[in-house]
Order: structure tokens, then sequence, then C-alpha cells
């Protein structure tokens, strides 16, 4: 039996993310608008992008789901905003390595991200975590920026 | 006759163990039920002393197999009141049993323009065959709405079966909401027009007791694994007179009466349906979990879990939870699914099982009906004859946990 400690899960950076999740709200006008689920528990996302040339100009989710779901959706549209395609790619790929546990994560380059962390003891709940990630990645694979 | 349930946990090795260095608290019975020593040991003995194929050795040893398997059938049926174990057929479970009745009787009688009747609380086992079917056939599907009370709306039944409806499939008792639908009075409407009504009884099956004939259903399915039999045994109990009539589903051994090089002529039922070698030990030990069942007492255990229920639902009711379902017992099985407004299920399914606690988040396999409701996910806290009001508490203290976390 593993020993796990809620506190490593429910991080006061992801706690705070979901009471106030930022950029929570439709996007309008917009350039791509995706709507995924995760099919283990029905949670919904839709991500919302806008881009200038290259770059993610602006994102923005709407959605229902857990705490992990949510908070990971609102940190990742913190982190995304600004970058452009290639680099948005090239982190949500980092981020999923993350979570399979195939990569330690750069403290520096993903900051409140790292609390992130804690949820690979929580196999269960990884998908919740990477709700978000995953309909960025598609979203990009759909506005054609990805190439 | 009543349940103790101290004493029927003594019965199932799985509460020797912890979880999380605490007490197992198991309230996940609607996904699968925990298994008695005497299913374990049932199923150790056939491995161990009557193993072969069954109904192929000319020798003892098959004869004894053959014996075990045509024994747990006779179980089978008698649990739900079949006159004759001819009209049970042995299955993986309650979903192959639905989509035997889909490849067979259905491919048959159900085609374009005909009408098949679900309802709006159908688990994805009921719903998805229908579905596949109605896009192979050009059949209709229609879904008999739930009120607001959760219960099925009976006064609209008039309106959705029509002429046109040629078989009506609905859940005895739903798992999610756990109601028990009145069968009957769907069934007697159902047949006034000549359709047919297969009964999901996946849920029903290990908590409340019922008859087919009393039902009047055509098709009735249900699992093993859910009334503390082994997982990959099941059952489709089918009218004789439809069974003899349908097609068979899979080809391939004992299914068979005699072939030649391009046809071939086929069993009696119910071995028409049970090609290849069938789950034989699983079977067996669903006949040992019917025989555990059956000497608890099914009155005592449906009595047990009224009460049971009563007071997760008067506690849980007061821990500040939307529940689901109906209010008065009498109408609903031991399953309660609610939500909190401070805690996601997802989140509070991860915090109680630091307590020790299981239950069940999510969707519980019936999407349309939780977009019925309005939500994306409810937890859910289901009972079995394990279950103690103790158990009952733990939850809400592990509730009561998980709210803290969320202030």
């Amino acid at each position: 039996m593993v020993h796990l400690s809620l506190e490593e899960l429910y991080k006061e950076v992801i706690l705070d993310h979901y009471r106030a999740p930022r950029n929570k709200g439709r996007l309008d006008p917009h350039d791509v608008a995706l709507e995924r689920n995760n099919p283990l528990c029905g949670d919904e996302i839709e991500l919302f992008l806008k881009f200038n040339g290259d770059d993610v100009e602006g994102i923005a989710f709407e959605g229902k789901g857990c705490s992990i779901a949510l908070a990971s959706t609102s940190m990742m549209t913190e982190k995304i905003k600004g970058l452009n395609a290639k680099d948005a790619s090239a982190l949500a790929e980092s981020i999923k390595r993350m979570m399979t546990g195939d990569e330690e994560g750069d403290p520096k380059a993903l900051g409140d991200l790292v609390s992130l962390k804690g949820v690979v003891k929580y196999p269960v709940r990884i998908k919740c975590a990477l709700l978000g990630w995953n309909t960025f990645l598609e979203a990009l694979e759909e506005s054609g920026k990805n190439a | 006759m009543t349940l103790d349930p101290l004493v029927v946990r003594k019965d199932f090795p799985i509460f020797e163990t912890e979880s999380h260095g605490k007490p197992l608290v198991y309230l996940d019975s609607a996904a699968t039920s925990q298994k008695p020593r005497q299913v374990i040991d049932r199923i150790v003995h056939f491995y161990e002393a009557e193993n072969a194929n069954v109904h192929r050795g000319v020798y003892e040893l098959s004869e004894i197999a053959t014996a075990a398997y045509e024994g747990a059938r006779e179980a089978a049926g008698r649990y739900i009141g079949a006159r004759n174990s001819r009209s049970i057929i042995f299955t993986r479970g309650t979903t192959e049993s639905i989509n035997l009745v889909r490849y067979t009787w259905a491919k048959e009688n159900v085609k374009e323009g005909d009408e098949i009747l679900v309802t709006e609380m159908e688990h994805h086992s009921n719903l998805i065959p229908w579905q596949m079917h109605i896009a192979d056939s050009g059949a209709v599907l229609k879904h008999l709405p739930i009120g607001d009370d959760h219960k099925l709306r009976m006064d609209l039944l008039g309106e959705y079966i029509t002429d046109r409806t040629k078989l009506v499939a609905l859940p005895l008792m739903s798992n999610v909401l756990g109601t028990i639908n009145p069968v009957r009075e769907v069934a007697d409407a159902a047949h006034a027009v000549g359709a047919r009504v297969l009964v999901d009884a996946a849920q029903a099956a290990p908590h409340i007791v019922f008859d087919v004939n009393e039902l009047d259903a055509d098709f009735l399915a249900y699992s093993s694994h859910k009334m503390c039999g082994p997982t990959g045994a099941g059952v489709l109990y089918g009218r004789e007179d439809l069974l003899e009539a349908m097609p068979p589903f899979h080809g391939g051994g004992e299914m068979i009466r005699e072939v030649w090089a391009d046809r071939a002529t086929y069993n009696e039922i119910p071995y028409k349906f049970e090609a290849g070698t069938m789950n034989i030990a699983q079977a067996v030990g669903m006949g040992a979990a019917i025989e555990y069942l059956e000497a608890l007492g099914r009155d005592a255990i449906r009595e047990h879990e009224i009460e049971l229920t009563t007071y997760a639902l008067e506690r849980i009711g007061a821990a500040g939870a939307t529940i689901y379902g109906p209010k008065d017992v009498n109408e609903r099985g031991g399953v309660v699914s609610f939500n909190l407004d401070e805690v996601h299920p997802h989140d509070m399914a991860t915090i109680v099982d630091q307590e020790g606690v299981c239950i069940r988040a999510g969707h519980h396999c019936a999407q349309p009906l939780m977009r019925k409701l309005g939500v994306a996910a409810t937890a859910r806290a289901s009972f079995y004859i394990y279950n103690t009001k103790e158990d009952v508490d733990a939850l809400i203290d592990a509730l009561e946990k998980s709210k803290e976390w969320f202030i």
C-alpha cells in the first residue's frame, strides 16, 4: 500500500485556480472553439483560441469539471497566452510527459504548473489534469497553426 | 428471517483487508459486489475436483462437470421464477444477453419503420445495442421520459407505445436513481400492441424479489457479478417459443446438431445459443452465489436494504446533498446518487477513498440520464448485504472531510 497525502494533490495553488479560474468564459471573436469531455466522468471543457499570426493571442474556456480538471485548464490558459503555437505545443507535450512520469518537469520553466506533479500519484486523476491540455493540442491541430 | 450484516461480513474475505490503512467501507456494489467464501470455494473446488468440458465427454469427470453446469442453470432459472431451464441461456453478462437479443430476435423482427421504446434512465448496455440496431435496420428509437420525481412518466406510455412498437426495453431498477419501475404495467401496454418486452434486471437481481411470469417479460437479462458471483457469467431468459423461433447467435461447436461441409442444423434451446466452450466455472460460481442469497433469504435482503437506504437518505440529505431518485424507499433500491454543491464528485471520491470509503463518481454509464438531470457527474453510494449503518456513518464523516478542502 502506498501512502498518499491529499496535500500533494490539492496544493494551495490548485485550489486557488479552482476557486478563481483564470480566463473562464467564452472568447468572442475566436478562431477555434473545441469541446471535449472526459469519457470516464463526463466532465466537459470548451476551449476558445484566437491567433495573431502564429501567436496565441487569446485563450479562454468554459466547462464543468473537478478541481484538478478546472485548475489545470486555468493554469494552462495563463501560461499559454502570448506563446507562439510551436512553443505552446511543446509545453503541452512536456506536461503530458510529466503526467506519465516520463519527464521530471523543470520547475523554473513550468512555474505554477509544477503543482500538477502531485496528480501523477493518483493515476485515475491524470485524465482530469490532461483534459484541457489534450483539448488545446486538438484545437491547435484544427487551427492548422501546429504545422 | 432477518439479516445481520455483521454475521454476513464474516463470509467475505475482502473485509479482512484494509484500504489506506483504514477498514474497508465498500459502497460500490452497484458496480460489482464482493464475493463470499462460499462462492470462491465453489469455483476452486470445480477446478480442483470437477474440471472437464461439458456436454462432450462420456467419462465420469465430464458428467460431473456437466451436472455442475446444468445445476447452475436450474438455479439461475429458479432465481427469477422461470418455469423451465430451457429458457435460460448462459452469457458473459447482461450486456452480452441484450446484444444476443439484438443480433437474433431483433434482426428478424424489428425492421425499417418499426419502433423500439427504451426509457430515459437506461444504462448504456440497454441503449447502445438499440442505437446500433436502428442504424442497421432503419427502425426508430424512442425514449419514455422520466418526471421530476425521477420515475417513469407512465401517463405518457400510451403515447409512446404505438402500433409500430416492436420492442420495449427497460430496466427493472435504475443503476443511478435506484428507481424500481412498474414493469408489469409497461409489459401489459406493450403486449396489447403485440410488442415484446426485454427487462434489464442487472441492478434488480441482487436486491429485489421478482418473477419473470408476474412481470410478463419476454426477455430478461441479469449478471452474476453484481450478486456475489464471479465476473464472466450472466443469463438471458427468453420465452421458450421465442427462443425456438430465433436464429442462433454465435456459430461454432456445441450449438449444432449436425454439420455438413456447407451447412448445419442447430441444437435445441438453450444450447443453440451457447457456441464454443462456455465460462463453465463462472456459471457454477453463479449457481453457488444464488444458493448463498437464497440461504440468506431474499426478502430479508430487501428488508435490510430498505432499512439501510432509509438511514442513508436521511444522513446524506442532512449533509446538505442533492439526492436523485424517488423519495419513497419502497420505490427504490439500495443505490443513492447525490451531489454536494461544494465538492465535485470526482474530488469527493478521491478524498473519501483516503478514509477507506469506496464510492463511485461519474456518469455511471448513463450519459443521457445525466444530461436530463442537468449534471456531468454524480457521486453514488450503493449498499448490499454486508453493509452496516456504521458504513453510512463513515461515508458521512468522510464527506465532511471532503468539504473542508473546498471551503
